[in-house]
């Protein structure tokens, strides 16, 4: 059992803050967010130079093939500088083109290097955190897949280049089965997209979909079975975002410190105060906690053993859940009036860990996760 | 990073399961799993068998007589012993008093007392806190006067100690005494080896809120102590007492007695009929358990990545402190869910089956009948062992820097 980083992982990590403490500076991303397209060329070039997209691409596709524990330093510097790039997106629909990785060889390519963005369009009006619950349709029309409906809410949709995209062949809207994958060109006609700013800083669209026609090389993996597809990328997406979340509360806690023996009341720094440095106790316990389950979510990240790996998710999603909302809201209580302050960059430390639970399932969806499978039910 | 055991690790872990499976006493592990009372004598078994074995002592050096396992092998035969319903070796000799002798004692205190440690001859109790001086220990009062006449030099002792855990069971006290009060209050006490049998002694039971007889007021009138007694140098004993307290905290955080009593928990709740079918299948319920279970999944790997990173035999640092707060923390959760479980069940209060005196429990189920004084009972947790807010005052100032 081994919980440091290898020298590769450390060596990564290291130059990625470094990179990113001179290149990607609170008022670098201050720009980008005020920018029209809500992303930056210039970062986004520094990060593939660095090798960051070709990270969690196969080898054989001249990628390095990253391990989920590979990924945690990754997310965990990137939570710290608060990255509003598609890196995720991309990331996760890299994960998705594995699944079919002979077909999508080429696209794979060119995400590793850097030259296309992908993002994930999953989610729909009624589906909540339900992946399965899919309206979207499509039907085969002289041997196109056609495909109508509407996807909501899709992280960095409008900055992809391609979008992996589920949709209905067959059963009833919240049927597991029926569900297929496609990997749709953003450019294609009948393809409508609405960009918009969300609260942390980085952009979402809505996306129509009328009667846009595919071939059938667009299919991503078998016809009717993407639902073990989409709950393991899922999955993974879940422990990138734990140890993310961990990065940020990590930054914000030694922010806070900073602030506790700097800032004077009544003759004496606020940090001298016990309820306050019992407070700031509790917050390192949140941090290390939370870190435990992000830890062991991106050791299970690509276990193939479903319902353990989706047992440990879950828990990981609740744990450092719980820390994200409460080292969130405690750190601006204890920042005092400057914390409501949009020029702070705790202020947006606090947004980012605000939208944890709304981007792959709040704590009420994961607690029910949990409780519905077989190690819940049958502890040994 | 890799969170796997590794070949060797897990070979172990089956040695140990083995081992048990074949040794540890039906009856004893019948006591443990339901939360029953256990006698002296049942400490006394299965230290004696561990003890036939030579893993009596896992933290021990060999030359010692020690099992000298690594942390992880430590972490492991902890969660194996505590799974299987095995009670706890009582840690005032193993945990406590060894350590300290080994690092400070004489070679005459050494060859004397750690082979009676190991095979339960004597029966340690610890002497530490006073009425008045709880979180703040340094502020003991009772005293060790150097007196020499006629018959030779000697200690004589006046005081009193209190909370002394199992001091019932106890023929021998290790003690924190003030020798010298002209000095800073930290400098002046002694840590002192006191035979409890010695004229002067006595003992009243202290009976907790759950009516139970765990702990003990000790009381020192003119008591008489060689000045061999002594473990190492007069009016440094409280750099003894900080190291002590450094090993007491081995396994704070009782992981495998937290996944054990998860386990109980959820069989007990999924035997509990409710509208849902059974308790557990209740979503208010679950989401209970669900939220106990991911703290402790956390625990778990809190507790591995503190035990893992101390490769050698250095001291716990101040991370110790985290692992007190939420083990206990979980502890009294785990505790608080099994009396929500039982509803009703949880209100008679059954001493005869509870000490064993009678097979079945007066109404309800036999597991049940346990748990409520079982819960009083873990109120303690939080306040032993350095309180959860002393323990966060240690972190804020030891981690934290403030």
């Amino acid at each position: 059992m081994d919980f440091t980083l290898t020298e590769e992982q450390a060596q990564l990590s290291d130059t990625l803050c470094r990179w990113l403490e001179k290149e990607y500076g609170f008022e670098q991303r201050r720009d980008t967010i005020a920018s029209k397209n809500g992303t930056c060329a210039r970062a986004w070039t520094g990060l593939s130079d660095l090798g960051l997209l070709a990270l969690p691409v196969p080898e054989v596709l001249n990628g390095f093939g990253a391990s989920g524990a590979d990924m945690f330093g990754v997310m965990e510097a990137l939570g710290k500088a608060l990255l509003v790039e598609p890196y995720l997106a991309t990331v996760s629909g890299i994960e998705f083109l594995k699944h079919d990785q002979d077909r999508f060889a080429g696209l794979l390519g060119q995400a590793a290097s850097g030259v296309v963005r992908l993002a994930c369009a999953l989610g729909e009006r009624q589906s909540r955190f339900d992946r399965f619950d899919v309206e979207m349709t499509t039907r085969i029309e002289g041997g196109a897949h056609v495909l109508n409906g509407r996807k909501t809410v899709v992280v960095h949709g409008a900055q992809a280049d391609h979008l992996i995209v589920s949709a209905r062949t067959a059963g009833n809207t919240r049927d597991p089965d029926g569900i297929t994958l496609f990997v749709v060109p953003s450019d294609i006609r009948g393809l409508c997209r609405t960009d918009y700013r969300t609260i942390d800083g980085m952009r979402a669209a809505d996306i129509e979909f009328a009667n846009v026609r595919l071939p059938d090389s667009a299919r991503l993996g078998a016809a009717g079975e993407a639902w073990p597809i989409i709950d393991a990328v899922s999955d993974y997406t879940c422990a990138l975002l734990c140890a993310e979340a961990v990065g940020i509360m990590q930054a914000v806690n030694d922010t806070t410190l900073e602030y506790l023996k700097m800032r004077r009341q009544f003759d004496q720094p606020i940090g001298a105060y016990q309820a306050l440095q019992h407070r700031m106790a509790e917050l390192f316990i949140e941090v290390e906690q939370a870190r435990s389950l992000a830890m062991l979510a991106a050791s299970v990240a690509r276990s193939d053993e479903t319902s353990k790996r989706r047992h440990t998710i879950s828990a990981a999603m609740i744990r450092v859940g719980q820390a994200a909302t409460r080292v969130g809201q405690e750190v601006i209580q204890m920042h005092g009036g400057i914390g409501m302050s949009n020029e702070m960059q705790v202020a947006h430390y606090f947004k980012r860990l605000s939208v944890f639970g709304a981007l792959e399932g709040d704590i009420d969806h994961h607690v029910a996760r949990l409780a519905r499978q077989p190690e819940f039910r049958h502890p040994d | 990073m890799n969170l796997e055991y590794d070949a060797k690790e897990q070979q172990f872990r089956k040695q140990v399961r083995s081992f048990i499976e074949a040794n540890l006493p039906a009856d004893l592990r019948a006591k443990v799993l339901n939360h029953k009372r256990l006698t002296r004598e049942d400490y006394r078994k299965w230290h004696l068998i561990l003890y036939a074995q030579g893993w009596v002592a896992p933290n021990w050096p060999r030359e010692y007589g020690g099992a000298a396992w690594t942390p992880v092998q430590r972490h492991i035969w902890e969660e194996e012993t505590t799974r299987a319903g095995a009670p706890n070796v009582i840690s005032f000799g193993i945990n406590m008093l060894g350590p300290v002798l080994m690092e400070f004692g004489t070679k005459a205190q050494k060859d004397h007392y750690l082979p009676r440690i190991l095979n339960c001859e004597d029966w340690w109790c610890q002497g530490y806190s006073e009425p008045g001086s709880g979180s703040d220990l340094a502020s003991l009062k009772t005293s060790a006067e150097w007196i020499e006449d006629e018959s030779g030099a000697y200690y004589l002792v006046n005081g009193q100690k209190t909370w002394t855990t199992l001091a019932q069971h106890a023929n021998m006290i290790f003690c924190l005494v003030r020798t010298t009060t002209s000095m800073r209050k930290q400098e002046g006490i002694s840590f002192l080896l006191i035979n409890m049998k010695s004229q002067g002694v006595s003992l009243r039971p202290i009976i907790t809120l759950d009516e139970d007889h765990e702990i003990n007021e000790v009381f020192f009138d003119n008591v008489r102590v060689p000045v061999d007694n002594l473990v190492g140098e007069e009016n440094l004993g409280w750099t003894y007492a900080k190291y002590l307290l450094s090993h007491e905290r081995n396994n704070v955080a009782e992981v495998g007695r937290s996944k054990r009593e998860l386990r109980f928990l959820k069989h007990l709740a999924m035997t509990t009929p409710s509208q849902n079918g059974s308790l557990l299948d209740d979503p208010l319920f679950a989401r209970k358990v669900a939220l106990l279970e991911a703290e402790m999944m956390a625990l778990e790997i809190t507790n591995l990545r503190v035990v893992s990173s101390d490769h050698g035999n250095s001291e716990p640092g101040p991370e110790v402190s985290m692992l007190k707060i939420v083990g206990t923390e979980v502890q009294q959760r785990l505790t608080e869910l099994m009396v929500e479980t039982v509803g009703p069940y949880s209100l008679p209060f059954d001493v005869d089956f509870l000490e064993g005196r009678r097979e079945t429990a007066v109404t309800g189920h036999d597991a049940a009948a346990p748990l409520t004084a079982h819960y009083l009972n873990f109120r303690k947790a939080s306040i032993y062992g350095g309180s959860n807010e002393i323990q966060k005052n240690i972190i804020s100032r030891m981690i934290l820097g403030l």
